[in-house]
């Protein structure tokens, strides 16, 4: 039981590390950033290309991984959303042209790199297996854990306490009074999607690591569970989302272990449909978006 | 101006509608027998080139311009010459349905390779049987549901049917397991096909299954499964999976603790398993229809042929390869004639043909006879077990 419950810990902290992204911009925009698992696979691919073809450590792939999936969503933004901005039907043109910057992505990735599923070369994580209260737990997921509660607090403390954090949270609340109050929307938009892009390529590259495998659709198995994540936690909230990435993780788990691995998703989603009827806004409800 | 667009647009369209009026109503043989007199013996093939399935696909697309290369090369074809016309299915069925309507309208080939997996076949193999084109699957494994589509539906792959017993019962005697757990894929045709049959063979050995689990191809963690399979202290974890999913679950259960043998099924047959399972793959087992060891002589020019490609074959390139030669051989029987039914009553006559999988001949079920083995992985490369 005790090492079902680090399993779900465990796949709960990738799945907020991805959520919260997919939160960030709908809170920011009002727009589903579709391509969002797209940035999550192509960060996954520049790691592996930093450790397998370059023979870095993963402490400095990790980050430089991270600095490009920042730099993919500011090009997202230009290329997909900024074009778009200001028309009356931005929310689905917008949701339309990041499927389209995915597929984009996707075929980058699989020009590149082929259809092949490829791993991280053995040994790129010293993995030591530790033995915490009866379970299994390796330093390897503990690393993650801590990696992604890491940078989910960073990201709280940047939104929270500095010039920029602020700003964002104005233009959540209103672009229109943020723009009066002297704020330069385009450019905070613009930071959004490199937090946001950076955080999901995170999550693609421990992801990759964590599972051993790096494929062009890897980012296909967060996608919908991503999605789940952010409408249960409350669209746009960033607290909702990592609580409900946490929940999901622990959901699947626990259903395998008491109905069974054939019933995870029905239950997942069932537990979604369910939160939906009862508190239509998600867990966290509109409220928080304007905290975001 | 715009009268002369709008005409030229009908006409356009109604020459596409009496192409495929035609197309319904002269028969196929139209289209091969016309082949046959160009002297070239078109074939498509539909193989998984992305997607999941892609591993295999790239091994069965080396195999297939290995064979045409090495029968274009010689004369036992008198002339015909083989045009090979790889598509990609994308490891879906509607890309699947899409390829093969391309085959038999518009590419006009002769007959048909693949599709890569069952699921696939499913879909795709009854537009062909419709079309009376001849299909010869060279990797589909699911026992039932390719075949018996029709008779234009061959296979020289051998079904989890006929491959999975021999290996368990070769894991028992080495193993003497007392108890199994299994876990499958519940999403695909030919992992689940996969696990009726172990279910069905363990059962036959009296071997009781202490847990079953699933999983979904889209799938990469497994650690709830496999921790409460593990928690039930099976003697031996047997897997139907596809090869993505089958390496990082091995991985993933040493990763957890469990030391115990793991059985796979056909999903486990590639060198991609071995990459990318690393050292977890140490002793797996799995049942194979590719004796790689075999030291007859079609087996022996096979891997000569490989290794000067460069390629590290696996038994999708040996299916592959050899469904080339079964075609051929098929239109030797017919008399050198490339039409559809020529070739479909041609592999009827295969008899004993000399592939890399041995001595092979098609079933009255027209699904593939041929000898089995169980191979293991030891230091990182698999070993027939003898």
């Amino acid at each position: 039981m005790w090492q079902q419950a680090i399993n779900g810990v465990f796949v709960g902290a990738i799945y907020a590390l991805f959520a919260v992204g997919y939160a960030l911009v709908f809170g920011v925009l009002d727009i589903l950033n579709l391509a969002h698992q797209a940035v999550f696979t192509a960060s996954a691919f520049i790691a592996l290309a930093f450790v397998a073809g370059g023979n870095l450590p993963l402490t400095i792939a990790l980050p430089v991984a991270l600095l490009s999936a920042g730099l993919i969503g500011i090009g997202l933004e230009r290329v997909a959303f900024r074009p778009l901005r200001g028309r009356s039907d931005s929310n689905i043109s917008g949701l339309i042209s990041s499927l389209a910057a995915a597929t984009l992505l996707e075929a980058i990735v699989l020009q590149i790199w082929g259809p092949d599923v490829e791993r991280f070369p053995l040994g790129t994580f010293p993995d030591k297996p530790l033995r915490l209260l009866g379970a299994t737990v390796s330093a390897l997921q503990l690393t993650i854990i801590a990696i992604s509660v890491a940078l989910m607090a960073a990201l709280t403390a940047v939104l929270r306490a500095t010039r920029l954090g602020r700003q964002i949270r104005a233009v959540a609340e209103s672009p229109r009074a943020a723009r009066i109050l002297g704020v330069d929307v385009d450019r905070v938009i613009a930071w959004s999607f490199f937090f946001s892009s950076a955080l999901g390529g995170a999550a693609g590259v421990l992801f990759g690591v964590a599972f051993n495998s790096v494929s062009p659709d890897m980012g296909r198995s967060v996608e919908l569970k991503g999605l789940a994540v952010i409408i249960l936690g409350g669209m746009g909230s960033i607290a909702g989302a990592v609580v409900a990435g946490f929940a999901l993780g622990l959901i699947e788990v626990f259903t395998v272990v008491q109905l069974g691995s054939s019933w995870r998703d029905a239950v997942s989603f069932g537990v979604l449909f369910f939160v939906l009827l009862v508190r239509p806004s998600g867990l966290f409800g509109k409220a928080a978006i304007r905290e975001a | 101006m715009r009268l002369g667009r709008w005409t030229r647009g009908l006409t356009v369209v109604s020459s596409v509608i009496a192409l495929a009026a035609c197309k319904g109503g002269g028969g196929s043989s139209e289209g091969g027998g016309s082949a046959a007199q160009s002297k070239s013996l078109k074939l498509g093939a539909a193989l998984s080139l992305t997607g999941a399935a892609a591993t295999y696909g790239q091994s069965q697309k080396n195999g297939l311009e290995a064979a045409a290369e090495e029968l274009n090369g010689g004369s036992s074809l008198q002339g015909i010459k083989i045009e090979l016309v790889v598509e990609d299915d994308a490891t879906s069925k509607e890309q699947g349905i899409n390829v093969f309507q391309r085959f038999i309208n518009t590419d006009k080939v002769s007959a048909i390779l693949g599709p890569t997996l069952s699921t696939t076949a499913t879909a795709a193999d009854p537009l062909a049987q419709q079309g009376r084109v001849p299909v010869l699957a060279i990797s589909n494994t699911s026992p039932t549901g390719i075949t018996d589509i029709g008779d234009y539906i061959w296979r020289d792959s051998l079904t989890e049917a006929q491959v999975v017993p021999g290996a368990v019962k070769k894991a028992k005697a080495k193993f003497g397991f007392k108890n199994a757990a299994l876990l499958y894929g519940n999403d695909d045709v030919f992992t689940k096909a996969g696990y009726d049959v172990m279910k069905k063979a363990l059962a036959d050995e009296n071997v009781p299954v202490v847990d079953t689990q699933t999983f979904a191809k889209p799938d990469r963690d497994y650690s709830a499964q496999l921790t409460a399979i593990k928690g039930k202290n099976p003697n031996i974890l047997v897997v139907s999976a596809l090869a993505d999913n089958a390496a990082a679950i091995v991985a993933q259960a040493r990763q957890l603790g469990y030391s115990g043998p793991i059985l796979g099924g056909n999903g486990f047959n590639s060198p991609a398993f071995i990459k990318n399972a690393g050292p977890a793959a140490e002793g797996a087992l799995v049942g194979t229809s590719w004796n790689s060891s075999s030291d007859a002589p079609a087996n022996q020019r096979f891997k000569q042929l490989m290794e000067k490609r460069g390629v590290k074959p696996d038994q999708f390139t040996a299916q592959a390869y050899s469904g080339v030669l079964i075609v051929a051989e098929a239109v030797r029987k017919a008399g050198f004639k490339t039409g559809r039914d020529d070739i479909k009553s041609g592999f009827a006559q295969v008899k004993d043909l000399e592939t890399p999988l041995g001595k092979f001949s098609f079933t009255p079920a027209r699904d593939a006879q041929h000898e089995p083995a169980v191979q293991q992985v030891k230091n990182g490369k698999f070993e027939i077990v003898e």
